[in-house]
């Protein structure tokens, strides 16, 4: 039977499907065709200078952690080291804008985050060293246990977020999460999760331009990853990742917008990985100097000096003080990782299960059989082996 | 089966009803749902539906969407975002439509759920219950009848439990639920519509989980097994009886704790034992609990432990899934081979 038999031919219209309507207007979700900057724009007089000296005081001090971490690394006194040189008003701002009783999901990259927020470094730095994996209580700092596999914090973020939506507690989760991440299943789940649900929840991606190796290019065909918002019916921000006044703002809004029960944000700050992956990572195999050098013009600290310089915000005195206030963390945290952690074996079996099964007892004795009979690797060796 | 439990029930309420393993699932959602407002259930198709198989039957009309949620479906990110709730203080109990619908989630599930106490030096434990419905037996097509256990009891950090009675679907459940550790509850499909005079009135005991116990005592030899294959063994038990065989029967109940003690006491005091489940056999949960009950029981064992489990193949189509499942005969056969003649 032909569709002119069923219907009569005259009366035949070519009609949409009956309940088709759009979801959700893409235009105000778009986001800007560049990346936003404040810090030498118009702008930026606008930006109180108490913030601005602030974040200068806090990039400063990250510039000077990232450093003094990296270092620990040659001293043997941290595992690895995943710096976030370059990319320390991401990290600074991040911390910046959420208040107590918000949420921090950092990745393993984000340790800085996390100091800026408050935490003690050598807790922050904890996983690293290789004494414990988390070293500081999560929910006594709302900052979830950093996260190695990736993407896979953004679902806790929007669960937390949802929770405590139900709850009837305004509180905001902030995730972060880098370029390559974004091509994890995870990334895609989390963010259709939170914009169903209008979770309360900011997702900051820092495109570093690297995936460990892999740029971008090799990551993703979209017009940019703040562009993938749209799709998931959510506001995306591009924003200049290396202007911490950009960043503070952007990242602000988005946070009162979750706060205020608008729902989710994804903002993409345009930043650089100065420093390779880890300080067990060669650059100089996928990338040259010229490009390094290129973002080196375009140094978070640098962009915050001259502006704070040019308003007659920071003389050399002011410089002088922020320095030595990055100086004494440095020492501190030199100083508190040259002690070797305490260790206890038994401590293995100490947190599996709320009660230890029988399989865990057994091997638990065995193990304390072992160690009272001077078997296996002992804290001598271990030294040794180090 | 619950014949004390249907009895004590009957008993007070003058007539025990019938009732399915998959209501009494429910009422088990539902009691723990109204005693803790902390616990939250979330899936595919869980609210408005009731679950593809009608375990959430009405819970969204009880306790309100934000309750009993629908989800978008991905497993990952509803377990994933179970993770976050539950680090906010809530109790999810997290549904996977299918066993084979699993896997998306097994990262969240390995990295975070399984690793969450011991990652952050018991600051921060995760009570999330995953209830999985697994095995075979139903007809279905692929991908509808897989037996993931040796998966989840491979991963430190996670409790195993299937149930095998109505009874036990209650009873575990709601301790899975009370648990402040992770349990990926295991649900044999096959036995959804199993019936049983129990009724959710009547008090129920609510037994930490981690016992294993003797369905049929005997004293030839021990049959070991879990969920979907109790019933099986009991019926091999039964015919068994007509070779002369007075086989005991334990009902793991818990594959993770393992529950050593009762399993060893059997076999040392019947000499033999046969695992029976519907895994694969190679490298399924068969090989660890036979190892254990060698290493515990080898002085007092009479033939080596046998395992009698589904074939080493992808799970077959309905067609032909009779020809992988342990059934009777298959049980019997092994009993067999448990070196009689040394008896004689």
């Amino acid at each position: 039977m032909t569709v002119q038999e069923l219907t009569g031919a005259a009366a035949y219209r070519p009609t949409p499907p009956p309940a088709w309507k759009p979801l959700t207007d893409p235009a105000p979700l778009l986001p800007d065709p560049e990346p936003y900057r404040v810090l030498g724009t118009d702008a930026a007089a606008a930006v109180d200078p108490d913030l601005l000296l602030r974040l200068y005081a806090e990039l400063v001090r990250g510039r000077r952690y990232n450093a003094q971490a990296t270092a620990l690394t040659k001293q043997g006194r941290l595992a690895v080291y995943p710096s976030s040189t370059g990319q320390e008003a991401c990290e600074v701002a991040a911390a910046l804008v959420l208040e107590e009783r918000d949420w921090l999901f950092p990745s393993y990259r984000d340790t800085l985050a996390a100091v800026a927020r408050g935490l003690d470094p050598v807790e922050a730095l904890t996983l690293l060293r290789g004494d414990r994996h988390t070293g500081y209580d999560p929910r006594e700092h709302r900052i979830a246990p950093l996260c190695t596999p990736l993407a896979t914090q953004l679902p806790h973020a929007v669960g937390l977020a949802h929770a405590a939506r139900l709850k009837g507690d305004d509180v905001v989760a902030l995730a972060m999460v880098g370029d390559g991440g974004t091509s994890e299943g995870d990334f895609h789940e989390a963010l259709n999760f939170a914009a169903v649900w209008r979770a309360p929840v900011v997702f900051l991606v820092q495109n570093n331009g690297f995936a460990i190796s892999v740029p971008l290019a090799k990551q993703t065909a979209a017009p940019s990853l703040a562009h993938k918002a749209v799709g998931y019916g959510m506001p995306g921000r591009l924003v200049d990742g290396n202007d911490a006044a950009a960043m503070h703002q952007v990242l602000g809004e988005a946070v009162a917008r979750a706060r205020s029960g608008g729902g989710p944000t994804l903002v993409e700050a345009v930043t650089y990985r100065m420093d390779a992956h880890t300080n067990a990572d060669d650059a100089t195999r996928y990338r040259g100097d010229s490009d390094v050098e290129a973002w080196r013009a375009h140094d978070p600290i640098l962009l915050l000096e001259r502006e704070l310089t040019g308003r007659g915000l920071l003389d050399e005195e002011a410089v002088g003080t922020v320095r030595e206030a990055a100086e004494r963390m440095a020492a501190d945290l030199r100083e508190q990782m040259n002690a070797d952690p305490p260790l206890d074996p038994m401590d293995l079996f100490s947190h599996v299960f709320e009660e230890r099964t029988g399989q865990l007892l057994e091997q638990e004795a065995r193990l304390r059989d072992e160690l009272e009979a001077g078997q296996g690797p002992h804290e001598g060796e271990a030294e040794e082996a180090r | 089966m619950t014949t004390t439990a249907a009895a004590t029930a009957g008993g007070r309420t003058g007539r025990a009803a019938q009732t399915t393993m998959a209501q009494a699932l429910g009422r088990a959602l539902r009691d723990a749902m109204a005693e803790d407002p902390a616990v939250h259930v979330l899936g595919e198709d869980v609210g408005t539906l009731g679950g593809v198989f009608r375990v959430t039957d009405g819970l969204a009309k009880e306790f309100g969407d934000d309750r009993c949620t629908d989800t978008p479906l991905a497993e990952a990110g509803i377990l994933g975002a179970a993770v976050g709730m539950a680090m906010y203080g809530l109790r999810p109990v997290v549904e996977m439509q299918f066993d084979a619908f699993a896997y998306p989630a097994f990262e969240q599930l390995v990295s975070h759920v399984a690793k969450m106490r011991n990652r952050t030096g018991g600051a921060m434990p995760l009570p999330i219950t995953v209830r999985i419905p697994y095995g075979g037996g139903i007809g279905g097509v692929e991908h509808h009848s897989d037996s993931s256990e040796a998966y989840y009891m491979a991963t430190p950090g996670l409790h195993v439990v299937a149930p095998s009675t109505v009874e036990d679907a209650y009873g575990l459940l709601r301790a899975s639920i009370a648990s402040d550790d992770p349990v990926v509850f295991l649900e044999p499909k096959r036995l959804y519509w199993a019936k049983a005079s129990w009724s959710p009135d009547a008090p129920s005991v609510v037994e930490p989980i981690g016992r294993a116990v003797v369905r049929r005592s005997g004293r030839s030899a021990t049959l070991i097994t879990y969920g979907p294959s109790v019933p099986v063994c009991l019926e091999a038990a039964e015919a068994a009886t007509a070779e002369g065989w007075d086989l005991e029967v334990i009902d793991l109940r818990s594959l993770v704790p393992f529950d050593d003690e009762t399993v060893a006491a059997s076999v040392r005091r019947t000499g033999r034992a046969v695992v029976v489940h519907e895994s694969s056999g190679f490298g399924g949960p068969g090989g660890e609990i036979a190892a254990r009950v060698t290493e515990r029981c080898f002085h007092h064992l009479e033939a080596p432990v046998l395992r009698v489990a589904g074939f080493d193949i992808p799970y077959p189509p309905p067609m032909q899934e009779r020809h992988h499942l342990p059934g009777v005969d298959r049980v019997l056969d092994a009993v067999a081979r448990l070196q009689w003649e040394a008896e004689s």
